[in-house]
């Protein structure tokens, strides 16, 4: 048995395997960028990097095959014929000493990729110019938010994430007497005033602004400036039984309200939020041009950072490559819109953001201290040459 | 003789590079060279009007030298002041470059009507842009990866004729028959048409000629405030802020509220008047009293201004590539005749040479107050360089010509590429925010440079091996260690900086957007070089492969740097996509081509090889 251990570690831990991995590591990295003029840069990482297979639609045909792997697996397996290697040749001597740093800073990196894209969120906190906000708005998560308004004081929210709006079962709210039933799901939707299309059947929405719209289902979109508008009918059912379907969209950014036993609710269907125990307000956005050019310079954002409980606050510049971090999240300068008067900044959430500094700088020392050593040796070994010919 | 050849040869080279130190004369009676190093704030940046008018002429024509239609050439500097003072004379020269037959048929041009089959005059032009303008307001409509390359094109045309008509309005009106003369008469009359104009709103009686001749003015100044490119008037010497250069519409619009128009606004006037009546006493007056004007200025621009006129007109890259022509050559022959004395010879040489390219990137930035990488043109200076010195390095130690020749060939080749890339116009231009971060600049692009020239020296050093090996036989196993030793050494290098330079990029990357690594084409190219470079090693290592797939795994790595440093800025997508570039695609495969073909050489089965013991060892 343990001799069967041995040799399989021997055998996974083969440097054939390295380079066959490289290789296709290589190959999987070309195929997934040149594939990013039609996908865009998410839906690749998708495809290819956050996959153990890359799938492919046969042009023409509903049929998909699989046809190379993908990120997952080929990191997996690097990361375990490189485990399997330093398991079975570890031997700790000066020599080696770079390598083997070199070797576990790649380790690192490998895991902490992978902790960025299972843990990682990224949203957007966009603010106007005197806005103050505690909340982010995810860059791709949808949710549809069932508000309970009643009480002018004070608001309930129920969100539902859009996964399960796509599922088309029954969706219970805890605490709350209504009943979602999704009738149908678009991941992407164009919309019509009806009037401008007499034509068009029925809308099944009876409640808000749904039976003056049309909704037409379009193919997702993947392009960099371009945002899907996920679309939804659902029916709301109370005690008494159906109170009528609305239509949700992210195009309309509008709360549709309607009353059922005796409370007001407000629906609407928006960007994850993601809220934070302090706020940020805007204070001044700046837009710095070179001399005569609309070349930009700096764009900043002055913002007041004040937490919760008013144990802080306190003025922020946030700007390009000088980010805020605070309470876990990262802020970035990102874009601007509305003449400069609104800022865009990029909001992360990332656990494991410190391993990869921590892996590179292993990595990197690693690497050094082996080529000082080669070079070393290798100017040696040609004095000894000189003086021996000499 | 032969023992003073190295001496010689290097001495040879040093004059080249000082004869290039030597300032050209005036060719006539205007002193067009002082004119030309006058300073102006164009695209963000004070330059003299030198560098204007050269990469004016390369963004417009792709080279600096004007042929007038009867046969004249003429100097950057004197085809500017036509451009400037004498529009309807330089709309006759044939400037515009245009590549493309369909834009050709658009402007009702056949390639017959052009000199060289491909420039063009703007008055050949003139009829039909409108129709040019129609064409390019549909073409801007589309994202750059969906344009093709009519309408690349179209839009390139457009750019240039943007430039050249931003030139005419820059320094007078053009349709103004003696501009220096309209704007005496407007000093003349200001005082008093001010006060008319006043009166007049105020209801009284006034001069309503003055006032009439006022609005006049007021509008043709609104009209250049408008179109001039150039901020060529500099602040009144009491104003601190050395940014506050103004154009010569506004310079005249703000003259309404102090009633003098600027010293700099008459003396460009009457350089302008003194150019186009022939009078070279008043112009070379004017030239003086525009560069008095700046003296005692604590800008620490202006000796940049100065140095920057100098190294126009030095082409030091110019100089080094030439140089490094010589280098190559030497080094061929010292493998067939004379090879210590030849060999010795080239390392002078080449050494002349690097230290020129050293000179000429170094002067690049101290007038650009940056680390040397900013853009695709210096990322292909820099390189060179880092190859080049490299392999002068392995030279050194190895004493076989193999570096002479590999330094010869990439310096030549990445200066020529250099060359074709300055196209685009200021090589120099200012950095957009994300990018003005002299730190990163500085260590991520400088290691991840020196990674890609690393790579190169490593494939040169391949190809010298097979084709020396296949074609000839005068690889014989010593050499063929040596360049193993060498190869592997130049991929030890490359591997190094590559990992290091791409997890600095990372690292700037998590700062500026929030993610270590993003998935973009330019993070995946230089993915990809250290991913290839470390399948070299471990196959290596492994023993997968002996000297012969060795060799041919370092040819690839040219393709995948080349790939990486060229191919992904013409995907058009990400964050680092500096624009397509449709001749540079066509080169770029041409060379992936050769590297293939060369590599097909390099799997020959030993006994086909000329050099056979050379890879049987």
């Amino acid at each position: 048995m343990r001799a069967l251990l041995r040799t399989l570690v021997e055998r996974l831990a083969s440097l054939r395997i390295t380079v066959v991995l490289l290789v296709l590591a290589m190959v999987l990295v070309v195929i997934a960028t040149l594939d990013q003029v039609h996908l865009g840069i998410w839906a690749v990482q998708a495809k290819y990097f956050r996959s153990f297979v890359v799938v492919q639609q046969l042009p023409g045909t509903g049929v998909s095959i699989p046809f190379f792997p993908g990120g997952y697996l080929i990191g997996g397996a690097l990361l375990i014929n490189l485990l399997c290697a330093q398991f079975l040749r570890f031997t700790l001597t000066w020599r080696n000493l770079g390598l083997h740093f070199t070797h576990f800073g790649i380790i690192l990196l490998l895991v902490g990729e992978l902790l960025t894209g299972l843990l990682a969120v990224e949203s957007h906190l966009t603010l106007d110019t005197g806005d103050t906000k505690n909340y982010a708005e995810a860059s791709f998560e949808r949710e549809l938010a069932v508000i309970d308004v009643t009480d002018p004081a004070f608001d309930q929210v129920w969100a539902v994430p859009l996964s399960r709006l796509s599922r088309r079962e029954p969706i219970a709210l805890p605490g709350c007497p209504l009943t979602l039933l999704p009738l149908q799901f678009h991941e992407n939707a164009n919309f019509f005033m009806r009037r401008d299309a007499p034509n068009a059947p029925a809308s099944p929405a009876t409640l808000g602004f749904g039976p003056a719209v049309v909704v037409q289902p379009a193919e997702p979109t993947y392009r960099p400036n371009e945002e899907n508008a996920p679309t939804a009918f659902v029916e709301f059912r109370g005690p008494d039984g159906p109170v009528g379907v609305m239509l949700a969209t992210l195009a309309i950014e509008r709360p549709q309200t309607f009353t059922a036993a005796g409370r007001t609710y407000a629906v609407v269907l928006r960007r994850t939020r993601i809220y934070f125990d302090f706020s940020l307000s805007l204070l001044e956005f700046r837009h710095d041009k070179y001399p005569g050019t609309e070349i930009p310079r700096n764009f900043s954002s002055r913002v007041r950072l004040r937490s919760a409980e008013g144990a802080e606050d306190r003025q922020v510049r946030i700007y390009m490559n000088n980010p805020l971090r605070h309470g876990g999240y990262t802020f970035y300068q990102s874009g601007f819109k509305n003449n400069d008067r609104t800022t865009i900044l990029q909001v992360v959430r990332n656990p494991g953001w410190l391993l990869p500094y921590i892996a590179c700088v292993i990595s990197g020392l690693g690497l050094l201290y082996h080529f000082i050593l080669t070079l070393a040796g290798f100017l040696q070994r040609r004095r000894a040459t000189a003086a021996t010919t000499a | 003789m032969k023992r003073y050849l190295p001496l010689l040869a290097g001495v040879v080279a040093l004059l080249c590079v000082a004869v290039t130190l030597v300032l050209p004369k005036n060719r006539d009676a205007f002193d067009t060279q002082g004119f030309g190093r006058l300073p102006v704030l164009v695209g963000g940046r004070l330059k003299p009007l030198d560098t204007v008018a050269r990469t004016s002429l390369l963004l417009i024509q792709n080279r600096q030298r004007v042929k007038t239609p009867d046969g004249h050439s003429l100097t950057p500097n004197q085809w500017l002041l036509d451009a400037l003072f004498k529009p309807a004379l330089a709309d006759t020269y044939q400037v515009f470059r245009i590549d493309n037959n369909e834009v050709l048929a658009l402007l009702r041009l056949s390639p017959d009507d052009g000199a060289g089959g491909v420039r063009f005059s703007f008055a050949q032009l003139a009829p039909h842009l409108d129709d040019l303008d129609q064409q390019a307001e549909r073409a801007a409509q589309l994202e750059s990866p969906e344009q093709n390359a009519y309408e690349r094109e179209v839009l390139k045309l457009r750019n240039r004729l943007h430039t050249y008509l931003g030139l005419r309005y820059s320094l007078q009106l053009p349709e103004s028959d003696d501009f220096a003369a309209e704007v005496i008469r407007f000093e003349q009359i200001l005082p008093e048409a001010l006060a008319a104009t006043e009166a007049k709103m105020a209801g009284k009686t006034a001069d309503e000629n003055l006032v009439k001749e006022l609005a006049g003015y007021l509008k043709k100044f609104q009209l250049l405030s408008g179109r001039a490119t150039m901020l060529a008037i500099p602040p009144p010497p009491a104003i601190t802020d050395h940014n506050a250069w103004s154009n010569f519409g506004d310079a005249l619009l703000a003259s309404f509220a102090t009633s003098r128009v600027p010293q700099p606004v008459r003396d460009y006037a009457a350089l302008g008047s003194a150019w186009r009546a022939g009078n070279p006493e008043l112009f070379n007056r004017a030239v003086t009293a525009l560069g008095e004007h700046l003296v005692g200025r604590d800008d620490p621009r202006l000796p940049r201004t100065a140095l920057e006129f100098r190294f126009n007109h030095a082409e030091p890259f110019y100089w080094a590539a030439a140089l490094y022509v010589l280098v190559a050559l030497l080094g061929f022959v010292s493998w067939l005749v004379w090879p210590d004395v030849l060999a010795r010879s080239a390392l002078r040489v080449g050494v002349v040479a690097w230290l020129l390219t050293t000179a000429g990137i170094a002067a690049r930035m101290y007038i650009e107050s940056r680390p040397p990488v900013t853009n695709l043109y210096s990322s292909a200076l820099f390189v060179g360089w880092v190859g080049s010195g490299l392999a002068l390095l392995l030279e050194r130690f190895f004493r076989n010509s193999i570096g002479n020749v590999v330094a010869g060939v990439l310096g030549f080749v990445t200066l020529l590429v250099a060359h074709h890339l300055q196209f685009s116009g200021d090589t120099m231009e200012m950095m957009r925010a994300v990018l003005d971060d002299n730190f990163w600049l500085a260590t991520h692009v400088v290691t991840i440079t020196m990674g890609y020239g690393a790579c190169f020296v490593a494939g040169v050093l391949a190809l010298v091996f097979v084709l020396r090996g296949t074609l000839s036989r005068s690889l014989d196993p010593e050499t063929a260690q040596a360049l193993l030793r060498m190869t592997y050494g130049a991929v030890c290098f490359a591997t190094l900086f590559s990992l290091v330079g791409t997890v600095l990029g990372g690292i700037w990357a998590d700062q500026s957007w929030g993610r270590f690594w993003g998935w973009d084409p330019k993070e995946n190219g230089a993915l990809v070089i250290v991913l290839w470079n470390a399948v070299i090693l471990h196959a290596r290592w492994g023993k997968l492969v002996g000297p012969r797939g060795f060799m041919n795994l370092a040819i690839f790595g040219n393709c995948i740097t080349a790939a990486s440093w060229f191919g992904v800025n013409m995907l058009g997508v990400g964050l680092h996509s500096y624009g397509f570039m449709d001749s540079a695609f066509f080169w770029l495969c041409a060379f992936w081509a050769s590297q293939l073909a060369i590599i097909g050489l390099g799997c020959l089965p030993p006994h086909l090889w000329r050099s056979r013991a050379a890879v049987e060892a």
